[in-house]
């Protein structure tokens, strides 16, 4: 178990980096609390692999340290550092059997085959992978092989921290969710530190306590799923997360008021605003954008159905609006005019929240 | 079930057909033919049965071209199967130097083979040849052409030299192709070098292994070219090998029905060993 702290980590698989671009990883520092359930969430490219590889020393960092309880690891090794880690595609041993395979990190470390025995059937039972144990693994489906996979990382219990590298990939959807919940349920049991990478934010949003949201090599924002819902601190954060994402707007803001297309919008973070800004812009979530009697003139562009509730796509001069309208509710036809939830209404300034 | 006969399908496999009777089926049936009767020329036949094939299979010379054949073969896998993985296992997988092993390593494999026996021959020689000269100045008494150890060192040496780089591009091409994933997770679970090739590596190069296995011994079985060049299976009949006894028979003596007898023997124990290696070596494959 391990308190994770990362201090001005750069990284960049270019011997000679100089432009901005070069680096991977553009300098980071991050705290990751002991025993949490973290994940790295990304568009492709944005270095959550390469942190995580960084995280678990398959990758030494061009500059900056990593500290394991304050102790220095940034020189060890995976097997020093004692991590985990499971990857995208399932990584198994085909000649050997479910059992051989769980068994094979800890008959590594020499561990005793009483012990060992314990373990496997422990971990086994957790995995619902018992049946299989004398089986040989590469007759297992896929999702069979990433269980073992990430037996693997179990079986030993005194692993720092256990690492997901986008590990549901190759499952198939109605069994990503069962995993899902699975590893959910093995956090809660064992209470290891876990991180998760991946580009898709539900698996994100519903595995972790604390989501890092990354771009081009940076972290955009740290926190909880509701926090990047409610308060997205870039624009970027509040496009990526949520479906359809955050509406994003122009605005001005004179006098301690904000206006867009004309009209006075509060915004939850109007009076931090100090006017040094090129350009502003208005965060609203499509779900606090309401229809109204008074309000912002919009034309509606057209209307989905998305299940429990639709979603409305309105244009005005400015610019695009979605709002999300609840089944069974009436979508105005004349007069169109929508609000917005003043305390889900945000100024941002050159893309991040002003506050 | 009705299963739809569209007759008509067979002119479309016509064509291939005949292209496998031409180069095939037909000179195979003409060895058939030859080894169940006796010709004097002049196109006069008359039947034999399988006399022929009675007169080989007790014939000593046959079993004596037959077990050092077994024999070549069986040195030729020792060494080159191993000694090909290991130099595969050693060759940088990126960098300036990937493109300079290639190329070096498919050296031998682009010369002609009668070249390589001249070439080998030439070298060998004890009294002017670099090999040769440098054995007997080291205090061995080597003389392919007179002492039979000496012919085989020499041969063996010679189809290792030709043939170890098949073996080795071959494992390369499946060392290469196994995902960085399997390395970082056997290090993380903590494996030694010996356990990564022992679980993640050989598994991974088994159908790369087989293919080379088989190649190597259906080409090193049929051995003929080189070797006629380097000692012409001598001295004595030292290194006489099946490809080689054969040739003598049917075209140094003229005894048409004995080789044709012969080449049907050699052609099944090839076939049937190939068989056995190929099971083996896939057996356990889907369980």
């Amino acid at each position: 178990m391990a308190r994770i702290s990362i201090e001005n980590l750069r990284q960049s698989y270019y011997p000679n980096p100089q432009r901005d671009e070069d680096w991977a990883l553009k300098r980071l520092s991050l705290d990751l609390a002991d025993g949490g359930a973290f994940a790295l969430l990304g568009p492709s490219g944005c270095g959550k692999t390469t942190l995580l590889n960084l995280i678990s020393g398959l990758l030494k960092p061009t500059e900056g340290r990593i500290l394991f309880n304050d102790h220095d690891v940034t020189e060890a090794t995976p097997e020093q550092r004692n991590i985990a880690q499971v990857f995208q595609f399932p990584v198994i041993y085909d000649t050997m059997t479910v059992y051989d395979n769980l068994a094979f990190p800890l008959r590594n470390r020499g561990v005793g085959e009483k012990d060992v025995d314990k373990k496997v059937r422990e971990i086994a039972a957790m995995l619902d992978l018992d049946r299989t144990l004398s089986k040989r693994a590469s007759g297992l489906t896929a999702d069979g092989k990433q269980k073992i996979s990430l037996g693997r990382g179990l079986v030993r219990s005194d692993v720092n921290v256990i690492m997901f590298d986008e590990p549901l990939t190759v499952i198939d959807p109605h069994l990503k969710w069962v995993l899902r919940s699975k590893l959910k349920e093995l956090h809660h049991r064992i209470r290891r530190t876990m991180i998760y990478v991946t580009h898709d934010q539900t698996e994100a949003l519903t595995f972790a306590d604390q989501v890092v949201v990354m771009k081009d090599g940076e972290i955009v924002q740290i926190g909880t799923p509701i926090e990047l819902f409610e308060r997205p601190k870039h624009t970027f954060v509040g496009h990526f997360i949520g479906s359809p994402g955050m509406n994003v707007l122009p605005c001005q803001v004179a006098g301690g008021r904000v206006t867009f297309a004309g009209n006075v919008v509060e915004a939850v973070n109007t009076k931090a605003y100090r006017g040094n800004g090129k350009k502003l812009e208005l965060g609203v979530r499509p779900e606090f954008v309401h229809f109204a009697e008074k309000g912002i003139p919009v034309e509606i562009v057209k209307v989905a159905d998305a299940g429990r509730f639709r979603i409305v796509e309105t244009r005005n001069s400015e610019g695009k609006i979605n709002l999300l309208v609840r089944e069974g509710r009436d979508i105005p036809t004349q007069n169109v005019r929508v609000t917005f939830d003043p305390g889900h209404t945000q100024i941002y300034e050159d893309g991040w929240m002003v506050n | 079930m009705n299963k739809t006969v569209d007759n008509k399908g067979w002119f479309f496999v016509l064509p291939v057909v005949l292209l496998v009777a031409f180069n095939a089926i037909i000179p195979l049936m003409t060895v058939v033919n030859f080894s169940v009767q006796e010709t004097f020329g002049d196109n006069v036949f008359t039947w034999a049965g399988v006399q022929w094939f009675q007169d080989v299979l007790h014939s000593d010379r046959f079993h004596s071209a037959l077990g050092r054949q077994l024999l070549f073969t069986g040195i030729i896998l020792a060494i080159e199967i191993p000694l090909g993985l290991a130099i595969a296992l050693t060759m940088p997988r990126k960098g300036p130097w990937v493109s300079v092993c290639l190329v070096l390593m498919s050296l031998p494999l682009l010369i002609p083979w009668n070249v390589v026996g001249a070439m080998w021959n030439i070298m060998a020689l004890p009294d002017i040849g670099l090999l040769g000269k440098f054995l007997n100045a080291i205090g061995f008494e080597y003389n392919y052409t007179r002492r039979p150890i000496s012919a085989w060192f020499t041969i063996v040496l010679m189809d290792v030299w030709h043939w170890t780089s098949l073996v080795a591009l071959l494992c390369y091409a499946g060392l290469v192709s196994i995902p960085d994933a399997y390395y970082q997770a056997a290090r993380v679970d903590g494996a030694r070098s010996w356990a990564v090739f022992r679980y993640i590596q050989l598994p991974k190069l088994r159908h790369v292994l087989t293919i080379a296995v088989l190649l190597r011994f259906m080409d090193s079985f049929m051995i003929y070219t080189e070797a006629v060049v380097l000692t012409g299976g001598g001295p004595g009949s030292a290194t006489t090998f099946l490809s080689i006894d054969l040739v003598k028979t049917a075209l140094g003596q003229f005894d048409l029905g004995p080789a044709a007898a012969m080449s049907i023997i050699y052609f099944l124990i090839v076939l049937v060993l190939s068989w056995l290696f190929y099971t083996l070596m896939m057996r356990n494959e889907e369980t």
